[in-house]
């Protein structure tokens, strides 16, 4: 046990936060779900971060990565964070399905999909859902059928997020006449493929984020099935794991909304309700917690140890702990809580778009319901 | 940066896994319960026996000198098991201030000798009657006494495992030892508490899995309702994100600046919550069965009262943490910053 930083990862530290002065926008971006300009304004950005070789710092280099560890990568995030960095339009592909791309796929494909991936050049979206198949996963009825060297693709995905604007999706398939579990493969897809039809969908702030996706013998080559035929289900756990685990959320995000909710309490407290402090402090502990807890899971990992059921309960914690600090903001705001950024007397966090925002987060990722159930049943051993 | 514990460090806790688990068994409970004691000499003397009473203190005064990050794995072994002898009071706090004190003590010399200890922010003294020796405070100075140069006056404890007294004591009887580090003394239990209640939480949630596993109605165990899942997984997640601060504070409590006082209230609040979710989850699941004597939950939710109220309440350990927050740098790269690196 040593929590202190080596010269090394400071220096790594110094690096990454000089580069950022240097680099990072000085002028937030349009959200990249608002229109194709912020999601195009994004994808610059990807590019510019690829310039200097950030696009994934924990890939391998032959894939376009810097080859470095997980605590590298929790202090490139920090610094990322830190610097109000534009959101990652990539997140679905450099987050989610790289390290599983990393985990299962071949070196040819490797080799095809990382490196365009790190650089923004492709932006992924994920088509795991579908109107029947929800928490259900396993429910899925989109199929892939083997013809030749190629899949035909047909089925109907949605709430894919950024797919509106995105390259390239990663979907879940069955074989035909195949039942849960068994039978499913994990098959990539250009979103402009013939027969691929995309349609947006309005989330609650009024933003395209989702998108559902019809697709009709949609032939793409069997080099896109990531593992072999049939391990689709494994595979997709696995990206889960990452996703709820460690990468989707960053304790850095909270750590900057916590430092963010602080000064606005110290600008409010004369007026606002001194009980509302307790809720500041709060919220520190909740995004120091997380933080903390994200090391120590780092550190396992780097010892060796693979992530298990654990993901689920960090899924729950920062889902519920944003919605707990954006709702504190909200309360030390007042009448001025429901204020669009539009508004002249907004201020300068859009904290009702945050909190709108972190609604979802016990939504997505699979349900907190799902994640107790997953905790009761595959970490305390309770019948099912 | 390195968050994983050493093999040394788990083999200890290992050690002391196994030794509560064979001495302080649910029969032990009911036997001292029946017969109105909080102290099982063979129990103590093992515990002695195995070192864990020597972790804290420093070589020179006999002991091991290992880290607060050991101890804190033992006081969460005992937490498991609601140890019900003074392990933490006496060994994690009293006597390394004695060592710090007196080195020479002879209170030191004897192993199986317990120390208790009154501190500015306890009104009541835990276990002073069976200790072999009292630390007193006034005026920022400690004295040493024993039980019979001093009145106590018992204050029954809902835990029937705690022994509380108001002390009466006059300066002429008692031996004086000095100006002594009272905060120290403050974080250590607030500290070594708060792993005691990771233990307590995790015991409250494993006897409601295996009674939920057991336990049927309406032809199936009550474990695969999903009401009865969610009241423990929501427990268990309190507890998966008070581990690494409980962890994180023991490292920290060496640099005793203001981010380590404000890691360990973090630690101190959080813990204790947990085992109180977990502990009143485990009461839930249990039914009625739950609110019986008979079932021991209830010590676990006792203690945990106990000690959430006692070594700082909740309001004075938010009050360390909003210090923290309102008078240093925050944000993702202050982490595991220390005072002086902001000054
Ligand atoms: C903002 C956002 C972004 C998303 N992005 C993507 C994406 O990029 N790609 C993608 O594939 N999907 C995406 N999703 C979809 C998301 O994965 C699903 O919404 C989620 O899995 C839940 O499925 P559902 O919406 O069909 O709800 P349902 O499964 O119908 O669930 C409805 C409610 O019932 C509860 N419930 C269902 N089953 C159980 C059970 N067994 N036990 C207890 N409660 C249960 C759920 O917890 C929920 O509260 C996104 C969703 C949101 C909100």
């Amino acid at each position: 046990m040593d929590l202190t930083y080596t010269p090394e990862q400071q220096a790594f530290r110094a690096e990454v936060r000089s580069w950022l002065e240097a680099h990072v926008p000085k002028h937030p971006l349009e959200h990249f779900d608002a229109t194709r300009e912020g999601f195009e304004a994004h994808r610059e950005w990807e590019k510019t971060l690829k310039s200097g070789d950030w696009g994934m710092v924990t890939w391998p280099k032959e894939y376009g990565g810097r080859g470095l560890d997980l605590i590298q990568w929790l202090i490139f995030e920090e610094e990322y964070y830190r610097a109000g960095a534009p959101g990652r339009v990539n997140q679905n592909g450099i987050f989610l399905l790289g390290p599983t791309l990393i985990e299962f796929g071949t070196h040819e494909q490797k080799q095809r999909f990382l490196p365009k991936m790190a650089s923004g050049e492709e932006i992924w979206a994920q088509a795991w859902s579908e109107p029947m198949a929800g928490s259900d996963l396993a429910g899925v009825r989109a199929t892939a059928v083997r013809d030749g060297d190629d899949y035909i693709l047909n089925g109907h995905k949605i709430w894919s997020s950024r797919a509106v604007f995105a390259d390239w999706a990663f979907g879940l398939f069955r074989e035909p006449g195949s039942e849960r579990h068994k039978g499913m493969s994990l098959v990539f897809f250009p979103l402009d493929a013939p027969g691929a039809t995309v349609n947006a969908i309005k989330k609650i702030n009024g933003h395209v984020g989702f998108a559902e996706i019809f697709l009709e013998n949609v032939r793409v080559p069997a080099f896109n099935r990531l593992g072999d035929e049939g391990q689709g289900w494994h595979i997709c756990m696995a990206t889960a794991g990452f996703e709820r685990g460690l990468m989707l959320r960053s304790p850095a995000r909270y750590q900057v909304a916590a430092k963010k909710l602080a000064t606005l309490w110290q600008a409010n407290k004369e007026t606002a309700d001194p009980a509302l402090e307790a809720d500041v402090v709060r919220a520190h502990m909740n995004a120091d917690a997380y933080a903390l807890n994200i090391y120590q899971t780092a550190s396992r990992l780097m010892a060796g140890a693979k992530i298990g059921p654990e993901a689920s309960t960090n899924k729950i914690f920062w889902s519920e702990l944003d919605i707990h600090l954006t709702q504190t903001a909200l309360n030390i705001l007042g009448p001025q809580a429901e204020l669009t950024h539009d508004a002249p007397d907004a201020g300068a966090v859009d904290w009702i778009d945050d909190y709108i925002f972190a609604l979802a987060g016990p939504i997505y990722a699979g349900s907190n319901e799902i994640q107790r159930n997953i905790i009761a049943e595959r970490m305390l051993g309770l019948p099912r | 940066m390195d968050f994983t514990l050493s093999d040394e460090q788990l083999m200890f806790s290992e050690t002391a896994r196994t030794l509560f688990a064979d001495s302080c068994t649910p029969d032990h409970w009911r036997k001292m319960m029946e017969a109105g004691v909080a102290r099982d000499d063979a129990r103590w003397a093992s515990i002695v026996e195995t070192g864990l009473t020597l972790v804290l203190l420093p070589e020179e005064a006999g002991g091991i000198g290992l880290g607060e990050t050991d101890f804190a794995l033992i006081a969460q072994e005992a937490g498991y098991v609601a140890l019900p002898e003074p392990l933490v009071e006496s060994a994690g706090v009293a006597a390394p201030m004695l060592a710090a004190l007196a080195p020479d003590s002879e209170m030191l010399a004897d192993p199986s000798a317990t120390i208790a200890i009154q501190h500015p922010s306890n009104p009541y003294v835990a276990n002073a009657d069976s200790a072999a020796a009292i630390i007193l405070h006034d005026g920022g100075e400690a004295y040493l006494v024993t039980p019979d140069q001093v009145t106590l006056t018992a204050q029954p404890s809902i835990d029937p495992f705690r022994r509380l007294f108001s002390v009466e004591w006059d300066k002429a009887n008692a031996t004086p030892l000095g100006k002594a580090d009272w905060d120290l003394a403050f974080d250590r239990a607030a500290l070594f508490n708060a792993a005691f209640g990771l233990g307590l939480a995790q015991r409250s949630v494993d006897l409601a899995v295996d009674y939920a596993k057991e336990r049927q109605q309406f032809g199936k165990p009550i474990g695969s309702y999903q009401a009865v899942k969610h009241h423990l997984a929501s427990a268990q997640v309190a507890i998966e994100f008070a581990k690494p601060v409980v962890a994180a504070a023991a490292a920290e409590i060496g640099a005793r600046d203001v981010q380590a006082r404000a890691r360990v209230s973090h630690a101190k609040l959080v813990a204790l919550e947990a085992a109180d979710k977990a502990a009143r989850a485990s009461i839930q699941v249990h039914g009625a069965m739950g609110y019986s004597w008979e079932v021991d939950v209830h010590l676990f939710l006792k203690r945990t009262v106990a000690l959430t109220q006692t070594w700082g309440t909740p309001s004075t350990h938010r009050a360390r943490i909003a210090t923290r927050i309102f008078t240093q740098p925050m944000g993702p790269d202050q982490t595991f910053a220390r005072e002086h690196e902001n000054a």
